[in-house]
């Protein structure tokens, strides 16, 4: 039973991060039919960037902060973070995948490609400046700074058994807040709105005087703004982060999103949170070092079994 | 007469043969191992061209392959290296022996290219992207969990048998291969798939048929270009063969034009030797890999080549076609 509540708590706080990026898997997917390959790298980014924010703003840690102090450290490197991937998700949208939006589809998968290649590999050169950040980081892994100390809960672990530490429930209630959010805008604003129904038929929004471009725009910035996010709650508790730490994450998020229906917003919080559930449970129980194969069988089983996924609607190709 | 075809389906490798044979004694041993990987890149590039070229899906998973094939010979390899064929001198032994693990490589990959495509296959083209790609990672995740496989540090001590002539011979194989299913009814079927899927389908053309068949045959050739390259530097790990080297070969087909085979051969045998020039700046090759993809998107998608052939430029046209392309006319 203590085994079975341990990996509940540790297969949500995963969940919780690949629903984070799920979310813009499917937005993105939604809105332009793109599998955005580089969502997984904007994750890497958003952790870079809280780091590079830390170290700048912050400074050393001081173990004698009082609590909200520590909560608005938190939060400005989180927004930092949030608002410079949204500009990255804002430029790579307006200079690597509009220009391809009436082209074969193929093409803008290829630029996507390029896109991830060139975060991942730009984040691995040596770096170019050296103060007051060295950036890029280069290949070899860096500690994210601490910006909310580490407390266990001991009674729980000698009531039940049940290791949770501080961290784990921050993030779980910053991933559900947003998603909150998230879906508030989706689904109760005039923006929202016109994202649905840019993802229904951009032609017929379009005509109807949708603004298609900036509908698009936002959408990139929305799920690279949540991505970065996911990413800062991922190297807060778990600190050690390189430039290719993104690209796993990323492919499981994709399931996530395939899982849960891709193109649906709902679906990919749901999807996140089984996957990540899924994952802890069968690598917790069988053999742990299999757990990145434990994904791709998920996403081979859906496709056999269900592939508008968990929550998709099953729609005909039109010609 | 009758026999004709067939000698003229062999002349290829007739001619090659010596060729190679010339090229493996004048090649200095310096340039020996850029020359074999000038080769293995023409055998994935080639083959992965099917697969991407050919019938418009889009396969990342090609190092998975490719680690299939190589862990299938060294195995073999290893396991025969000390057995002699009785009725054979030592050298041919050898070859016969690599030969056999060659053709291994080929059929296990194959089966894997089965396993990975039926039900990946059945789905659009973006979705097979995701799923080779986090194919290639459980290959990996697999070997490395494995005993028998040496787990990350892989397998050490094969021994030396890839040299000019073994892959000149099987590069020239895969262009032969890649040109006569371009010709032939299999490669029509391709074609039309690539250009609208529904149409093609409506057309009676099963659809998931013939893009399993295209994926199972470019596998068997990633198999066999992994074999060639773990018996080229006696070694077989698993950094060999990372989603990078996946991406390696999608920069050789993108910038050829996908669905030429002549733009294939020719942007391997360009990057790779340019590249090995450019050595020192080793740590911008990847970026520039990232920058070539995006440029060439935006301002020439369809590659240098399109999907344009060396051998259909007129003078070459007399030449003649193979035989099944011209028996359909």
């Amino acid at each position: 039973m203590t085994e079975f509540l341990q990996h509940l708590v540790n297969g949500l706080s995963v969940g919780a991060i690949y629903a984070l990026i799920a979310l813009g898997y499917t937005m993105v997917y939604g809105v332009l039919k793109l599998i955005n390959f580089a969502h997984g790298d904007v994750y890497m980014v958003g952790a870079f960037a809280g780091y590079y924010l830390a170290q700048v703003l912050l400074g050393q840690y001081d173990p004698n902060a009082t609590a909200l102090t520590v909560f608005l450290q938190a939060m400005l490197v989180t927004t930092g973070g949030m608002a410079i991937c949204g500009l990255l998700g804002y430029t790579i949208e307006r200079f690597a995948y509009r220009p391809l939006r009436h082209r074969a589809r193929l093409t803008s998968l290829i630029t996507a490609i390029g896109v991830s290649f060139l975060l991942e590999f730009g984040f691995q050169l040596s770096p170019w400046f050296k103060h007051p950040i060295e950036f890029p980081p280069g290949p070899s892994f860096r500690v994210f700074p601490t910006i909310v100390p580490r407390s266990q809960f001991e009674w729980i672990d000698q009531t039940i058994g049940v290791s949770i530490s501080n961290l784990d429930i921050y993030g779980l209630v910053m991933a559900v807040v947003l998603m909150l959010m998230l879906q508030y805008i989706v689904y109760r604003t005039k923006f929202g709105t016109a994202m649905r129904a840019v993802s229904f038929d951009w032609q017929t929004a379009s005509l109807m005087g949708i603004p298609v471009n900036r509908v698009i725009s936002w959408t990139f910035v929305l799920g690279s703004a949540l991505a970065a996010a996911a990413g800062i709650i991922q190297a807060v508790s778990r600190p050690k982060i390189d430039p290719l730490f993104g690209l796993i994450p990323g492919l499981k998020a994709f399931v996530a999103a395939v899982l849960g229906g891709i193109g649906n917003v709902p679906g990919a919080m749901v999807g996140g949170l089984v996957l990540g559930l899924a994952e802890e449970y069968v690598a917790g129980y069988t053999d742990s070092s299999y757990r990145d194969a434990i994904a791709f069988s998920v996403l081979i089983l859906v496709l056999l079994v269900r592939p508008s996924g968990l929550f998709g609607r099953v729609t005909a190709e039109k010609v | 007469m009758r026999a004709w075809p067939v000698v003229k389906s062999f002349l290829p490798f007739v001619i090659g043969f010596p060729v190679f044979w010339a090229l493996e004694q004048v090649v200095p041993s310096a340039w020996n191992l850029v020359a074999v990987t000038v080769f293995v890149n023409i055998v994935l590039a080639v083959s992965l061209n099917v697969v991407n070229g050919f019938t418009g899906q889009f396969s990342l998973g090609h190092a998975g392959f490719m680690a299939v094939g190589a862990y299938t010979s060294a195995k073999i390899t290893l396991a025969l290296s000390d057995v002699q064929l009785g009725f054979l001198p030592v050298f041919w032994s050898d070859q016969l022996v690599f030969a056999l693990a060659l053709l291994a490589a080929m059929t296990t990959a194959a089966v894997a290219g089965l396993l990975v495509g039926m039900p990946s296959l059945r789905l659009r083209g973006d979705y097979l992207a995701i799923v080779t790609l986090g194919f290639g990672e459980i290959i990996r995740s697999i070997i490395e969990n494995s005993k028998p496989l040496g787990q990350a540090t892989g397998l050490s001590g094969l021994p030396h048998r890839t040299n000019l002539v073994w892959v000149g011979l099987c590069a020239l194989a895969t262009v032969v291969m890649a040109r006569r299913l371009a010709t032939s009814s299999q490669g029509r079927a391709l074609f039309a798939i690539r250009e609208d899927e529904v149409a093609a389908e409506a057309m009676g053309v099963d659809t998931t048929g013939y893009k399993v068949r295209a994926f199972v045959i470019s596998a068997a050739y990633a198999g066999l270009a992994g074999a060639l390259v773990s018996h080229a530097i006696m070694l077989c790990t698993p950094r060999m063969f990372t989603f990078v080297r996946s991406i390696e070969v999608v920069v050789l087909i993108v910038l050829g034009g996908l669905g030429s085979i002549t733009g294939s051969v020719i942007s391997a045998v360009v990057l790779t030797v340019g590249l090995e020039a450019l050595r020192e700046f080793q740590s911008f090759r990847m970026v520039s890999y990232a920058l070539l993809l995006i440029v060439l998107m935006l301002t020439r998608p369809q590659g240098l080549f399109g999907t344009h052939e060396l051998w259909d430029l007129k003078i070459l046209k007399r030449l003649g076609r193979p035989a099944a392309a011209k028996e359909a006319k």
